[in-house]
C-alpha cells in the first residue's frame, strides 16, 4: 500500500515538472516560429468560435462573453492588452503611463496614431465617452464592474452625476485617471467589455450591426449564427500589421463537426475537447499543430463552510484533498487535458509558487484527519454538479468511490450548468464542483476568499481566516508590485493549506492549427482570444 | 373555400395564445436566469451590482402576471420584445434566421418527397420484390437513424473522403452548402413517406374502383396515373403536411451540427442562455409555421379530393 502511494506522489511531481516543461516549450515554440520566418502578407485566416451557436453581440460593451471577444480582439482595442510572450499586461492604446506617489492617479499618454475604422483619430474624449457609456445606470453593461474602479464612476451609475470625476482630459492625447483602490488598472481595462468606441458611431443607434473600432480588422459582414468576416484595416497603428487580408470567424459549436471540418482543411484553427485531444496527439500529422496552455481557470469543488458543519474543520477539508486521486482522474477521465491544481491561482500568475507540492493521494492520512476531526466514520454530504465532461458528473462519479473508501458518502445532485453561479451566490449547496476564472488579477482573484467579500460577489465557500485577511490587506497596501506578488504568494499558499476547496485541475486549453498558420499565441487568459495582427498564413493555405 | 380558410385562420389565434402562455410559464419556473447563464461554463463572470442592474433593465424583477400581460400585449402588436443577450429586437433576429430555415426545410422536404414517394410507389407496384424489400429496409433504417450521427456520416463521406461538398456552414447560401444538411434533415420524413406511400398505394390498388377500371380495359398506366396516384395522394399529403410543419422544429440538431444559421440553432442557443424573449419568439415562429402549413394541407384536401367537405 505504502509503495503505491509513493508511486502516486512521485507521479504527481514528475507530471507537474513535465507539464511545466511542456507549457514552456509551447510558449517558446510559438515565439521561435515567429522569429525564424518572415511573415507573409495576405491570405485569409478561418478561425472558429466554439462556445455557442451564435454571437451575443458585436457591441463589446453589451457582452461579457468569451465567444464574442474572439471577434472583439480583431475589431476592438482597449487601453491594455495581454502580452502572451511576456506573460503580463501591456499598454495598448497608450504609449506610456505614470502613477502618482499614492498610486491612485494615473496619467496616460495616449497613442496619437490610433484610428477608428471610420478614419477618425482616437483621442482622450473617446476613452471618457466609452467609460461613461459603460456606467450608464439605466443599462447593465458588464464592464461597469471594472470602470467602477474610477473615482466618481459610481455617481454616474447612480445618476447623481453625468461625468466621471476621476477622468480628466489634459489634452487630446493625455488622460488623467484617478482610481479608488491601489490596484494595477491594467487588470481592469484590458478586456473587450471596456473597449474604446467612437461616440459618433455608437450614437447612430445600430452599432452592433455595424461595429467600428480601433482593431486591426474592420467589419465586413455578419451572418448571425454563421460567421463574421473582417478585412484588414490599413491604418492600424502597429507598423506592417496585420499581415492577413481577411479574417473569418466561423461559428462551430459542435466539436465533432469541427473535427471533420479541420481534417478537411475547411478551418484553420479548432478548439479540442478531451476525446479529440487524444486522437490528435496520436496522429503523426495533426500532432504537429497543437498549441497548449494552462488557462486561468481552476476547477474545484467548493465546500460551503456555512451550510455543512464538517467542512468547517480544516482537517476535513484537507482529508478531501488526500482522499481523491486527482492524477488518476486527470489522466483517465480528462485524458490529460488538464494540469493538476497546486493552488487557487494558476501557473501563469506571478504569485504562483512553483515549489508547492500537490496533495498526494493518501487515503490513510485522509482517514486519520477525519478521525482527528471527530468523524472516524465519515459523514454524508450533497454534491451539486453539472453535466460538464471535464468538471461535472463524470468526475463526481469517479470521486464517489474514492471518498467512500475513507467513509465519506457523497450524494450527487445534478443541475444545469447555467444555474451553477446562481446556486453558489445563494449558498444553496453543501458542495459544488465548478470551473472558476482565476486570473489574471491575482489580488482580485484571492479576494474571493477575503472574509468581507460577500458570497454574492464570489466568496462561495464562506471562507473566513484572519491571517489570510491580513495578508490580503498588506498586499492591497503594497505599491511595489513585486513585493505585492510575494505577499499574494503567501496568501495563495495559505489558502492551499486551508483547502476550502478540493483543488482539482487547471484547464489545459488546446488549440489545433493547420501547418500554414503562424503567429498564434498560447494566451492563458483564453486561448481562443488571439490578437490577430500577429497571425499570418504561408502560401500553402488553401483559403484565398 | 373562403369560409373554410377563415375558420382555420381563426383557430390559429387561440392556439397561439395557449402556446404563448405555456412557454412563458415554463420558462418562469425553470431554474436559472439569463444573467447566471452568462457564466459560459465558468468562462465569464459578472458582479452582483451589474446583475441587479440587468435584472432591472430587463424587467426580470417585475411580478409574473405583470410581465405576462406586457408580453401578450406587445406580441399582439407584433413586438416580440428585446433579446436579453443581444439587446436587439427579437423580430429583427428572427427575420435574419427565417430564410435559411425555410430554405433548409424546403430542401429537406423536396428530398423527402422525391425519394420517399418514388420509393414507396415503386415498392407498392411490385410488392415482395427486391425493390420493395430494399425500399422498406431503407425506410426503417431512415426512421431509426439519429440525425446527428447520420449528419456526421454524410460529412465524413461527402466532405472528408470524396471532397464533393463542404462539411459545414452557410457559405453564400447556395446549393453546395445546403445539400448535406437537407439530406440529414430529410431522411426521417423520407422514410416515413416511403412507408406511407407504399401502404396507401397498396390500399388503393385493391379497391373496387381500380378493379372496375381494369375490367373496363383501361391501360395499367392510366389506372395508376388516374385512379391510384390521385387517391393515394390524400394520405401522402397528410404526412407531407405534418412532417413539413414540424421540420422547422426538428431542424435544431441539424442546424447546430452543420452550423446552419436557422431558427432552430437560435432557439437552442437562447434556451441554454435563458434568453426568454428570443426563445418565445422562436417557438412562436415554429408553431405559426406548423399551423399555417396544416391549414394549407386542409385546403389542399378539398382541391385533390372533391368528396371532402368541411362544415
Amino acid at each position: 500500500m505504502r509503495s503505491n502511494e509513493n508511486v502516486h506522489e512521485g507521479d504527481g511531481l514528475m507530471r507537474k515538472l513535465a507539464w511545466l516543461a511542456v507549457a514552456a516549450i509551447a510558449v517558446i515554440g510559438a515565439g521561435t516560429a515567429n522569429a525564424q520566418q518572415t511573415p507573409r502578407k495576405g491570405g485569409t485566416l478561418r478561425m472558429t468560435a466554439p462556445y455557442a451557436a451564435s454571437f451575443g453581440s458585436l457591441d463589446p460593451h453589451v457582452t461579457p462573453r468569451a465567444q464574442d471577444d474572439i471577434v472583439g480582439k480583431a475589431l476592438q482595442r482597449s487601453l491594455y492588452n495581454w502580452d502572451t510572450a511576456a506573460n503580463k499586461l501591456t499598454l495598448e492604446l497608450a504609449k506610456s503611463v505614470s502613477a502618482s506617489a499614492d498610486g491612485l492617479t494615473y496619467t496616460f499618454k495616449l497613442r496619437d496614431d490610433a484610428f477608428f475604422h471610420n478614419g477618425r483619430k482616437m483621442t482622450a474624449d473617446d476613452v471618457i465617452f466609452s467609460f461613461t457609456r459603460i456606467m450608464d445606470g439605466s443599462k447593465g453593461y458588464p464592464g461597469a464592474r471594472y470602470v467602477r474602479l474610477i473615482k466618481g464612476a459610481v455617481d454616474v451609475e447612480k445618476g447623481t452625476a453625468k461625468e466621471i470625476s476621476g477622468l480628466k482630459k489634459v489634452d487630446d492625447y493625455t488622460l488623467e485617471m484617478t482610481i479608488t483602490d491601489r490596484v494595477d488598472p491594467g487588470y481592469y481595462f484590458f478586456g473587450g467589455s471596456t473597449a474604446i468606441l467612437p461616440k459618433e458611431e455608437v450614437e447612430k443607434g445600430n452599432y452592433a450591426s455595424n461595429p467600428v473600432g480601433l482593431g486591426p480588422f474592420k467589419f465586413k459582414e455578419h451572418i448571425p449564427g454563421s460567421r463574421v468576416v473582417m478585412d484588414r484595416f490599413d491604418k492600424f497603428y502597429k507598423t506592417g500589421q496585420p499581415y492577413l487580408d481577411k479574417l473569418e470567424v466561423l461559428i462551430m459549436a459542435e466539436a465533432a463537426a469541427r473535427d471533420v471540418a479541420f481534417r478537411n482543411k475547411e478551418i484553420d484553427t479548432s478548439i479540442l475537447g478531451p476525446a479529440q485531444y487524444v486522437a490528435y496527439r496520436a496522429d503523426p500529422q495533426l500532432s504537429k499543430g497543437i498549441l497548449e496552455v494552462a488557462e486561468m481557470f481552476t476547477r474545484s469543488m467548493h465546500m460551503n463552510l456555512n451550510s455543512n458543519k464538517p467542512f468547517q474543520d480544516k482537517r476535513v477539508r484537507q482529508a478531501f484533498n488526500y482522499a481523491i486521486d486527482s492524477n488518476l482522474i486527470i489522466s483517465r477521465l480528462v485524458k490529460d487535458k488538464a494540469y493538476r491544481a497546486t493552488s487557487w491561482l494558476p501557473p501563469s500568475s506571478a504569485a504562483f509558487d512553483k515549489t508547492v507540492k500537490p496533495y498526494p493521494y493518501d487515503p490513510e492520512k485522509a482517514k486519520k484527519l477525519l478521525a482527528e476531526a471527530g468523524y472516524p466514520n465519515g459523514f454524508e454530504f450533497e454534491w451539486t454538479t453539472s453535466q460538464n465532461e471535464s468538471w461535472g458528473l463524470p468526475i463526481v462519479e469517479a470521486v464517489i468511490p474514492m471518498l467512500a473508501r475513507v467513509g465519506i458518502k457523497a450524494k450527487p445532485k445534478l443541475v444545469e450548468v447555467t444555474v451553477l453561479t446562481e446556486i453558489l451566490m445563494k449558498g444553496d449547496h453543501q458542495a459544488l464542483i465548478a470551473s472558476s476564472l482565476t486570473g489574471p488579477d491575482s489580488l482580485a482573484t484571492l479576494r474571493c476568499y477575503y472574509s468581507k467579500t460577500p458570497r454574492t460577489a464570489c466568496n462561495y465557500t464562506g471562507f473566513n481566516n484572519a491571517e489570510f485577511d491580513t495578508l490580503l490587506d498588506s498586499a492591497a497596501q503594497e505599491g511595489d508590485m513585486a513585493k505585492r506578488d510575494e505577499i499574494l504568494k503567501k496568501a495563495n499558499n495559505l489558502l492551499y493549506d486551508e483547502a476550502p476547496v478540493w483543488f482539482f485541475n487547471y484547464n489545459k486549453a488546446v488549440l489545433a492549427f493547420q501547418p500554414w498558420v503562424h503567429g498564434l499565441q498560447p494566451n492563458p487568459t483564453e486561448i481562443t482570444h488571439q490578437y490577430p495582427e500577429n497571425i499570418w498564413v504561408d502560401a500553402s493555405s488553401p483559403a484565398k | 373555400m373562403l369560409l373554410v380558410l377563415g375558420r382555420r385562420l381563426a383557430n390559429i389565434i387561440p392556439t397561439m395564445l395557449a402556446v404563448v402562455a405555456l412557454v412563458f410559464l415554463l420558462f418562469s419556473v425553470l431554474p436559472g436566469s439569463f444573467i447566471s447563464g452568462m457564466n459560459e461554463d465558468g468562462r465569464s463572470t459578472i458582479d452582483p451590482a451589474v446583475m441587479e442592474r440587468m435584472r432591472k433593465e430587463m424587467g426580470l424583477d417585475d411580478p409574473l402576471i405583470e410581465r405576462f400581460a406586457k408580453y401578450v400585449a406587445a406580441t399582439a402588436t407584433g413586438d416580440l420584445g428585446i433579446s436579453f443577450r443581444t439587446r436587439e429586437p427579437v423580430t429583427k433576429m428572427l427575420a435574419g434566421r427565417i430564410w435559411p430555415s425555410l430554405k433548409l426545410v424546403l430542401a429537406a422536404m423536396t428530398f423527402a418527397i422525391l425519394v420517399g414517394v418514388t420509393l414507396g410507389f415503386l415498392a407498392a407496384l411490385k410488392p415482395g420484390s427486391l425493390i420493395d424489400t430494399a425500399a422498406m429496409v431503407g425506410a426503417i433504417s431512415g426512421l431509426s437513424l439519429s440525425q446527428f450521427w447520420f449528419g456526421l456520416m454524410l460529412m465524413y463521406l461527402f466532405a472528408l473522403k470524396l471532397q464533393w461538398l463542404p462539411s459545414f456552414g452557410y457559405g453564400d447560401g447556395g446549393l453546395r452548402n445546403l445539400i448535406l444538411p437537407a439530406i440529414a434533415l430529410g431522411v426521417g420524413p423520407m422514410a416515413l413517406l416511403a412507408r406511407t406511400t407504399r401502404a396507401a398505394v397498396l390500399d388503393v390498388l385493391n379497391a373496387d374502383f381500380v378493379r372496375t377500371a381494369r375490367s373496363k380495359g383501361m391501360s395499367e398506366r392510366r389506372v395508376v396515373e388516374w385512379h391510384v396516384l390521385r387517391n393515394a395522394l390524400v394520405l401522402v399529403i397528410t404526412i407531407v403536411g405534418l412532417q413539413f410543419g414540424s421540420l422547422m422544429g426538428q431542424a435544431v440538431v441539424v442546424e447546430k451540427l452543420f452550423a446552419w444559421p436557422g431558427v432552430g440553432s437560435l432557439m437552442v442557443d437562447s434556451v441554454f442562455q435563458r434568453d426568454m424573449p428570443t426563445v418565445q419568439g422562436c417557438i412562436l415562429m415554429i408553431v405559426l409555421f406548423f399551423l399555417v402549413i396544416n391549414t394549407l394541407v386542409d385546403l389542399a384536401y378539398v382541391v385533390i379530393d372533391p368528396r371532402i367537405r368541411y362544415r
